[in-house]
């Protein structure tokens, strides 16, 4: 069985929780706010005044530049305001508040659980759909779709990677997405297949899922050129690099994108939104995101629209479990600890973590023993010890040198350290560092 | 909010492991070969392992506390493992006193003054032999022959002989590879019935330990390998090409190459982070320690190829850098 070819950890999986759990939608809540930037990229420009009167599914925000995504209505309502919020990790965005009235969805909105299959659209018409719709990578990074879709000048696709890996312990909302809509993920694959003319398509899952392989082989073996290769559980094979090297054996260079070696990767909940907005004009303004925790009785995987306040969203399934010392927006490896939940569910959440308390805190550092556990792990060919190193040191030339700029923030290092170093942390601070002095360096050059 | 919530940066997750469990695995993987040493040494063997170890934890937990003022952290372990390993790099017999200023230098020079766990360049273990070896030369090369658990009574040396590492040497040294007869028969070699250090004579508990420690995945195969395939290759060249040269089985089986190459060699701290630094260091030692039991002064040359390439080592953190993703650069 294949899997990628440096590094990597064995985290444990603790999907028992909320795996096989079906998708449950959530109510509406009474306000939604509806954050301009989901994305990465520039924010979205909103195209509604306060005062005016939405439809589910209506373009209430148009994407502020060609990296950057559309924003739809997600509930149907009044626009009472157009603000700015703070995230629960600081950062601060505008955002459109919506006071809930019924649920009235656009005329043209296929809601019907039927399946449609045939597509007449040219490839130009589908990516243009997919942009419309404000489709970003469901994975976790929220790049815009239809950019990763449009190859730049003497470019070609040659594969299409269909991500079922979720290889952060904890989540299974993509696991349950193949199981319950693995016919709708094939045709959206065979739609990206046709936008992107290519001939060949891999959906990587990881083995701890076999019936999810087991389905999309049933399903693939009608398809012609799509495959479904189960993949050695290994942590970051979600990573794109690395789903690319394990599924292709190809290593896309360092600062280049996965076009370089003639990939495109999407994941499979981006392949279910794709799906639904070119067959069924809906846009993207909801996604299956996985609630769960050790102690958290309603472990699942739920249907939330964008803009519902999270605390509505947990308070409806029992409030935050008893001891709980951490919520994690994501999984336990890349997610990122929310100092509250008055943040609304967007593109971006694919998941919530309750962590009990003992788990929470960090321990204290020890001595780096010189293991080089943190080396083997990385999966990009880093040394962490020695980039944490030159961080403590401020020397960011020399990070540069060995190569920050390739880091994925996985963790691996730090899961795997024996003595606890927090060495991410010093890296994360080179990558800001170093990425800057590059932008001021092209800057220079371009004056 | 009522209840404050814990921020921290991902990721969220720990693999479990600690210093104080890589320790303890090396520890349990030290077992079998101290138990061939009692049952060879009887309760000298003890007694230098037992005076080490003590020695060296509260010579770690003096300086530390005292001399440094940093809170001891002798829970790690790895102040045991230093004393067990220096023991097993020591006769028998050897006069507890000295087992103690071994053991003062092996923690105080070797370990302490860098700055304690972590920052040491050189194997402290071997520090404290070394140091042992070049101020005791006698005591430090007069084995007790192993006559097991029940005749050996406490530094009473019954009988000394040399051990197979000598008898090479007087070999090579005539070129007369009639005088290699002397050696034990290579079935008392694999077991650990021959003179000699006392964690060095039992191949077979070393290489289990060895086995254990791959599978707990405490150390990887790139330093032993290397060592012992080096080692194999080089003597067998030189037996091949010069009078009075031991074959390779005996290279192999003697004189701590085992416990050097599976214990002392893989130390954390000491030894290169890469893969390839590993191999390179590996084959580093390997050549080192035929080359000094060929023509060295001393009979043994582990010790001082462990730590001639310890010295190394930052060279080769430097130079030798891992395979990184994608090699190739965006043009």
């Amino acid at each position: 069985m294949r899997t990628f070819r440096i590094g990597g950890v064995h985290p444990h999986d603790n999907k028992q929780y909320a795996a096989h759990q079906p998708i449950v939608e959530c109510a509406l809540p009474k306000q939604a706010i509806v954050p301009l930037a989901q994305h990465i990229g520039a924010p979205a420009q909103p195209v509604v005044a306060v005062g005016a009167k939405v439809k589910v599914g209506e373009l209430i925000a148009k994407a502020g530049g060609f990296v950057s995504a559309n924003v739809h209505a997600p509930v149907s309502g009044t626009v009472t305001k157009i603000d700015a919020i703070t995230d629960s990790w600081g950062g601060n965005m505008p955002a459109i508040f919506i006071d809930v009235e019924g649920d009235e969805w656009l005329p043209t909105i296929d809601k019907t659980p039927n399946v449609v299959r045939e597509c007449n659209l040219e490839p130009k018409q589908i990516i243009d759909k997919i942009a419309d719709a404000g489709i970003v990578g469901l994975g976790g990074a929220c790049f815009p779709t239809h950019v990763k879709l449009l190859p730049p000048p003497g470019k070609k696709a040659e594969v299409l990677i269909v991500n079922g890996v979720e290889c952060e312990p904890y989540l299974t909302c993509d696991h349950q997405l193949m199981l319950e809509h693995g016919e709708e993920i094939l045709i959206g694959i065979q739609l990206l297949m046709k936008a992107l003319n290519v001939r060949h398509a891999i959906i990587g899952i990881e083995n701890n899922k076999p019936d999810a392989i087991k389905r999309m082989q049933e399903l693939a073996s009608r398809a012609l050129g799509v495959e479904v290769m189960p993949l050695k559980l290994r942590y970051p094979q979600g990573g794109e690099k690395q789903l690319i090297d394990a599924c292709i054996g190809r290593q896309v260079p360092s600062g280049a994108l996965p076009i370089e070696v003639g990939a495109v990767v999407d994941n499979v909940a981006t392949i279910y939104a794709i799906y639904e907005a070119v067959m069924k004009n809906k846009p993207l303004i909801s996604r299956v995101m996985t609630i769960t925790g050790k102690d958290f009785k309603k472990s699942g995987n739920y249907l939330v629209r964008f803009g519902t306040p999270l605390q509505e969203v947990v308070d409806a399934l029992g409030g935050v479990p008893e001891g709980t010392g951490k919520v994690i927006g994501g999984g336990p490896m890349m997610g990122r600890a929310m100092s509250h939940l008055d943040m609304p569910a967007h593109k971006r959440t694919s998941g919530l973590l309750f962590m009990p308390e003992a788990e929470s805190q960090r321990p204290e550092e020890d001595n780096c023993i010189r293991c080089a556990k943190c080396v083997q792990a990385c999966p990009m060919g880093l040394e962490p010890y020695l980039l944490s190193k030159l961080a403590n040191l401020e020397r960011w030339e020399d990070m540069e040198k060995h190569d920050v700029m390739d880091c994925i923030d996985c963790g691996c290092c730090v899961f795997t350290c024996p003595s606890h170093r927090r060495l991410l942390d010093g890296i994360r601070a080179g990558k800001g560092k170093v990425g800057a002095m590059i932008r001021a360096r092209q800057a220079e050059q371009k004056k | 909010m009522a209840k404050q919530l814990i921020v921290s940066p991902a990721p969220h997750a720990h693999s479990g492991d600690s210093v104080r469990k890589n320790m303890l695995n090396v520890i349990i993987a030290l077992v079998p070969a101290f138990l061939v040493s009692l049952y060879a040494f009887g309760w000298g063997a003890l007694m230098v392992t037992a005076t080490s170890v003590a020695a060296c934890v509260l010579f770690e937990w003096l300086i530390a506390k005292y001399i440094m003022k940093q809170q001891p952290t002798i829970c790690d372990l790895s102040a045991v493992l230093t004393g067990l390993l220096l023991a097993f790099n020591l006769p028998s017999n050897l006069p507890l006193w000295i087992v103690i200023v071994g053991s003062l230098v092996a923690i105080g020079v070797g370990k302490m003054t860098f700055g304690g766990l972590g920052q040491n360049p050189f194997n402290p273990a071997l520090v404290g032999r070394v140091f042992l070896l070049i101020s005791f030369p006698v005591q430090m090369t007069t084995w007790p022959r192993p006559l097991g658990f029940h005749s050996a009574m406490p530094f009473v040396d019954a009988e000394t002989g040399a051990t197979p590492l000598a008898a090479m040497k007087e070999a090579i040294k005539a070129g007369d590879a009639s005088l290699l007869d002397k050696l034990p028969d290579l079935w008392d070699m694999t077991l650990g019935m021959m003179g000699g250090s006392l964690g060095e004579i039992s191949a077979c508990a070393l290489i289990l330990g060895g086995i254990y420690l791959l599978c707990t995945k405490t150390i990887t195969w790139h330093i032993p390998v290397s060592i012992l395939c080096t080692v194999a290759i080089v003597s067998g060249i030189f037996y091949l090409t010069i009078p009075g040269a031991a074959a390779p089985q005996y290279h192999l089986l003697t004189g701590g190459l085992l416990l050097g190459a599976i214990f002392m060699a893989t130390d954390y701290v000491t030894s290169p982070m890469s893969a390839w630094g590993q191999i390179i260091y590996g084959i580093g030692i390997g050549v080192i320690v035929v080359v000094i039991r060929t023509w060295g002064a001393y009979p043994e040359g582990m010790s001082f190829a462990i730590l001639i390439m310890n010295a190394v080592t930052p060279l080769l953190n430097m130079y030798i850098r891992p395979k990184r993703f994608g090699e190739k650069k965006k043009a």
